[in-house]
């Protein structure tokens, strides 16, 4: 057990668009390979049980709790974090709403919530508010009530909608 | 001199008052935020990893390290031996033989508490090694319920101190005996508010680097103050203040008062980094941190009123006693004193009567938690004014009425010595009534009791202190003893602005704060002040204890930061602001009070603007035009403490802070008469908190506080078993509202400015942690009629109290024999059953055949004869976070061959105790098929116990069901899978339905 334990695999995927590489243990968590050998420190750990959905990344294109997938399982996947959402130095049109909602205090749920309203809104694109709740009920967020994310994803999904709506 | 604020000009945006974005936010957005685990570390750390007691109360009596030693790349092991000889006990409030080391030296005395620190090469090893560390323990009795560990039959903590209740303070302002004497009426209650956490969403983070050459700890941590904590743990670690550098990170993930109980592991951290020779790293986990970080404090009040006819209050009695947990940790027995001079609340009531006592017991200690102390009193306090009203058969609300203090009074003086500092309470009510609809809610109410629903409504006035005065705590002291160690008091603000060669304009504040845009605020104050761009300005909000102004009083806590941290920043910034104007008179050959500073540039009439930039560039390039006295180089620190904080006096009256806002709430509540549910119809929130700085953001601390205020009332808490385990170590156990849970407050706003804060600001952000569980207990008193009350008020609570009886089991699922029980652990139960492709006799004999056993225990390393149809085993079992080495006797019994049979096993590991009985019964069902029918009992204690219930029950389920299905895969001679995770996973997802599970 304990040489196995100790039997590192390379793991390679393709990280918010950049082909990256490094070592995993097949224990290592996901979301442990993508901070701390690959640096996408935007990727937060808030419980390791997969309730808190902090460290929500998305692997293939689908929302995924980063603490419940083992980084080998992520071989040769896509894997898109919070670091992936705005262009270049430009924020998203979400990340501006949080901003414009204070939907965010410390910020720490902040990096899967987004992850998840993004993902969301692709599927979504014209929410109830109480979609908007139900999907935000796989992420805690002890700071902002959630009031301020809530408001954040249906006023994107509007202006989203009037932009589409005028071409 | 002071240059006079107005300015000519347009006021630019972005100034104080205005409801200003964050200056925070992007980085957060962007996953650029810098948090603890963040940090980039020395090349070469270690990481640790915690081993905790199983027991909540046990004697060490053996700790055997050799085991985690061998394991490759675990380095060391710091124990308590090392830690009593290089540190001292933690430094405690009151005077009692009691030791508070930061790991266990011979005694544990709470489930979870730290036993010694393994320090590896990554965190996985390190866990590793913790898992082969062996403790033996001698278990002693427990005191868990305080009201019990008070008695003098309980099992005491603290030998030396001969009982648990470790203080106790006895006061009387006015003359409360005689108005209860004189008193029309007199009404009662008694309280219970438990125990729960606001629980960021990061946890406690440490990096220490002991560096031997000139003997410094030198950490990072999240800590959030109070920085008095800095002195306790340079004691502690036996080195003079300025040999332990303390540095905070640039951001954290939330705190709420919790990260101050971070302070034990930055001592631990730093002698383990002395003992292994290297920075360590240690990253607490989520079970760690809701089984053994911190804890608001639990409280039993009775509390009495002396009232007249009318309702009005003449006199008030508590007696309260405080469940500390089990070590008195600083600023412990704080969450009594915060609250002390205001505890008439909002009302003119003279007469006041309060016995204190704090009670240790077997379980975590308790530490800061946003409200602190506010939860506690006011749930106590306004339940008794709904009380009143039901008594004397009055309307609640004209009991509170009746009773506040005139807007006329301010500043009052109350009673136990608070100084309220400004207030219209009557005029917030009576606005709060108008804004807020309380008549339509009322009619509502009306509505919904003529259709038989349901629906109550609660009200809560509250006063929320702020800016904590650093001396309260030492009313826990007699006069005597206060006398004797010299007086405390005050809270000392710092901040420092420093203007660049370039015209650049950087401050610095030591306010540690958690997520609540600190940084846009100051630069809010600093841009109108200095008249210039508010995007120009930068904030840092790191704090180094060796390099940066600070006090005891900095941190982040007694919501400080408007009414003081703000303040500071303000006087600052006019210090040095006044300096530029001199220089800027010079250059302009005007008198220095015709400079006026906006947009950017200074002015004056009739000349010519200078920009900024090139007045203050003077200071720095060319120091030798500057006026006399100016002594270039602009940076200015000021320190602001308010004279209003004095020492408690020789009659025990306290202010206990500098501000007291108010906040008066009410809310609609129905019940759902068949699960017991309470819905927020509406909940209307209305604060004074001064003057605002920030309205956006104030907004925000209220609906935050008030979500936590709703989870406190309705779920969330923290559950011990009789014999002390902790109960709710997964956040599926620990319920925290989520976005379906919580409605959107109402949230009015009135600004009666402090006159004792340099901005007329006061503290906003812990309000509804004080006021919301105690509006919704009101909402369903009223609803169900009911005088005991207690939170949280999940489902299953309120069913009890409308009558609602749990429906009986049905037939089949109900037990023979009596269920295995571990006193005061968990207790699970289930049935299933699987189809084996074999005869019911082949798997008869096969459950007799000790190979077939081993290979179907899943875990299993080895299986031993141990008398007839009994084994001993050694078995790994995983459950959630922990997994556990059990050693376990198996046993086989009531056979009847071959229909039924009973296996059995009952093992102990050090993570704790456990024990099962699985019913089996056989019956065929077609050639070679049988059905196997198994119904099972099974209890837990110890750690194990701490991931609760829910996570338990669906992993015992796991690994029962393994059992069977590896038994049917045997007997089709298949290999049954080895890993239990990914099973655990499956149910995991189960478990998170749609929540995008992986
Ligand atoms: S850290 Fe993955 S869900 Fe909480
Ligand atoms: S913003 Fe702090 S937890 Fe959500």
């Amino acid at each position: 057990m304990e040489t196995i334990a100790k039997q590192g695999a390379r793991v390679q995927l393709q990280l918010n668009g950049r082909v990256r590489e490094g070592f995993a243990e097949p224990r290592t968590q996901l979301c442990d390979f993508l901070r701390h050998e690959l640096g996408a420190t935007g990727v937060h750990v808030g419980c390791e049980h997969g309730v808190c959905g902090a460290c929500t990344v998305q692997v293939d294109g689908k929302s995924v709790r980063s603490c419940l997938m083992l980084a080998v399982q992520a071989q040769d996947s896509r894997v898109d974090t919070v670091e992936s959402l705005a262009e270049g130095e430009l924020m998203s049109d979400l990340q501006l709403a949080f901003r414009r909602n204070h939907a965010l205090q410390c910020g720490f749920c902040t990096a899967g919530i987004l992850m998840s309203c993004a993902e969301f809104l692709g599927r979504e694109p014209d929410p109830t508010e109480s979609q908007v709740r139900d999907m935000l009920s796989g992420h805690l967020c002890r700071c902002t009530g959630y009031t301020g994310i809530v408001r954040a994803v249906l006023e994107v999904a509007n202006e989203r909608k009037s932009k589409n709506g005028e071409k | 001199m002071t240059v006079d604020q107005s300015v000519a000009f347009d006021a630019p945006t972005r100034r104080i008052g205005d409801r200003v974005e964050r200056v925070e936010d992007e980085a957060l957005l962007r996953g650029l935020g810098r948090y603890g685990d963040d940090a980039s570390i020395p090349p070469g750390t270690l990481y640790a990893a915690v081993v905790r007691s199983p027991h909540a109360h046990a004697r060490i009596q053996s700790l055997n390290v050799e085991k985690a030693l061998e394991i490759q790349g675990v380095h060391e092991v710091l124990t308590g031996e090392d830690v009593a000889r290089w540190a001292a006990p933690f430094a405690v409030g009151v005077r009692q033989p009691m030791e508070h080391w930061c790991l266990a030296v011979d005694k544990v005395r709470y489930a979870g508490e730290p036993v010694c620190v393994v320090i590896a090469d990554n965190r996985y090893l390190a866990e590793d090694g913790a898992d082969a560390i062996e403790v033996s323990y001698e278990v002693l009795p427990v005191a868990v319920d305080p009201e019990i560990a008070a008695e003098d039959s309980a099992p005491v903590l603290h030998e030396a101190v001969g009982s648990n209740i470790v203080n106790e303070r006895n006061f009387n302002y006015g003359d409360p005996d005689l108005a209860f004497e004189q008193a029309a009426h007199q009404v009662s209650l008694k309280v219970k508010y438990p125990r729960s956490s606001c629980t960021p969403m990061e946890c406690y983070v440490v990096v220490a680097h002991y560096q031997s050459a000139s003997g410094t700890y030198d950490v990072l941590s999240n800590f959030q103050g109070p920085y008095a904590l800095h002195s306790v743990m340079a004691r502690a670690l036996k080195v003079p203040g300025n040999r332990l550098r303390l540095r905070t990170p640039p951001d954290s993930g939330g705190s709420f008062g919790i990260k101050q109980g971070v302070f034990p592991y930055i001592v631990m951290m730093g002698l383990a980094s002395r003992k292994v020779g290297a920075p360590v790293k240690w990253v607490e986990d989520r079970l760690e941190h809701l089984q053994g970080a911190s804890s608001a404090t639990n409280r039993v009040t009775h509390i009495e009123a002396a009232v007249e006819s009318d309702g009005r209050v003449t006199a008030l009695r508590y007696d309260q006693m405080d469940d500390c947990g089990a070590y008195l940790r600083a600023p412990e027995p704080a969450t009594f004193y915060r609250m002390h001079g205001n505890l008439s609340g909002a009302y003119g009531i003279r007469h006041l009567k309060v016995r204190n006592r704090v009670v240790l017991t077997n379980k975590t200690p308790t530490g800061l938690n946003r409200g602190f102390g506010g939860p506690q009193v006011y749930f106590a306090l306004e339940r008794l004014m709904q009380r009143i009203a039901v008594e004397l058969d009055l309307d609640p609300l004209e009991v509170i009425r009746r009773n506040l203090i005139p807007a006329d009074q301010f500043p009052y003086q109350a009673p136990a010595g608070a100084l309220l500092d400004s207030g219209d309470y009557p005029g917030a009510v009576e606005r709060a009534v108008a804004e807020g609809g309380l008549d339509e809610l009322l009619e509502r109410r009306n509505q919904a009791r003529a259709e038989g629903r349901i629906y109550g409504i609660g009200y809560a006035a509250v006063v929320e202190p702020s800016i904590s005065n650093m001396g309260y705590i030492t009313t826990a002291m007699t006069a005597d003893e206060r006398r004797k160690a010299g007086p405390k008091n005050g809270a000392v603000s710092t901040a420092t602005i420093n203007v660049g060669p370039l015209g650049d304009v950087s401050v610095h504040i030591s306010s540690t704060p958690q997520g609540q845009g600190h940084q846009t605020v100051v630069a809010q104050v600093v841009a109108e002040v200095l008249g210039i761009d508010f995007d120009s300005i930068r904030v840092n909000v790191e704090l180094d204890t060796q390099k940066d102004a600070w006090s005891i009083a900095s941190g982040n806590y007694s919501s400080r930061f408007a009414g003081a941290v703000a303040g500071t920043v303000y006087r600052a910034a006019v210090a040095i602001r006044d300096r530029i104007a001199k220089v800027a008179a010079e250059q302009l050959g005007v008198d220095v009070e015709a400079v006026r500073f906006a947009n950017g540039k200074v002015f004056a009439p009739e000349r010519d603007p200078i920009a900024f930039h090139r007045v203050v560039g003077a200071a720095h390039w060319a120091p030798g035009t500057l006026p006399e006295h100016e002594g270039g180089a602009l940076r200015e620190t000021a320190f602001w403490t308010p004279p209003e904080l004095t020492a408690p006096s020789e009659d025990d009256r306290v202010n206990s802070s500098l501000c007291y806002g108010f906040i008066f709430d009410y809310c609609g509540v129905e019940i759902d008469p068949v699960t017991g549910e309470c819905r927020l119809d509406r909940y209307v929130t209305m604060h004074d908190a001064g003057r605002l700085l920030n309205p956006a953001l104030v907004d925000g601390q209220v609906r935050g506080a008030f979500a936590q205020g709703l989870g406190a009332a309705l779920m969330e808490e923290f559950a011990y078993g009789r014999d002390g385990s902790f109960l709710s170590g997964t956040l599926a156990d620990y319920l925290i509202p989520t976005a379906p849970e919580v409605v959107e407050p109402v949230i009015l706003h009135m600004e009666t400015p402090s006159p004792f804060t340099p901005l007329g600001a006061k503290g906003a952000g812990e309000g509804n942690n004080m006021s919301t569980p105690v509006c919704i207990a009101n909402a369903v008193a009223d609803a169900l009629g009911h005088a005991d009350i207690q939170l949280p008020l999940t489902p299953s609570k309120v069913r009890g109290l409308i009558g609602i009886e749990e429906p009986p089991a049905p037939e089949h699922l109900k037990r023979e024999v009596e269920a295995p029980s571990i006193e005061g652990g968990s207790a699970l139960h289930a049935s299933d059953s699987v189809e084996v492709p074999a005869s019911p006799q082949e798997i008869f004999d096969s459950l007799l055949d000790p190979a077939v056993l081993a290979a179907i225990i899943p875990g299993c390393h080895q299986l031993v004869l141990d008398g007839e149809n009994r084994y001993r085993a050694d078995v790994t079992v995983g459950v959630g976070l922990i997994k556990a080495r059990f050693q376990a006797l198996v046993q086989l019994s009531d056979l009847e061959p071959p229909n039924a049979l009973c296996l059995s096993g009952s093992g102990s590991s050090p993570m704790g105790s456990a024990e099962g009985r699985a019913q089996i019964r056989l019956t065929p069902i077609e050639e070679g098929r049988t059905r196997l029918d198994y119904q099972y009992d099974a209890a837990v204690g110890g750690k194990i116990a701490s991931v609760g219930a829910r996570m338990l029950q669906g992993a015992s389920r796991v690994i029962i069901g393994q059992i069977f299905s590896r038994l049917s895969q045997q007997m089709q001679g298949e290999t049954a899978p080895t890993g239990t995770w990914s099973r655990f996973k499956l149910w995991l997802r189960r478990l998170l339905g749609k929540g995008g599970a992986a």
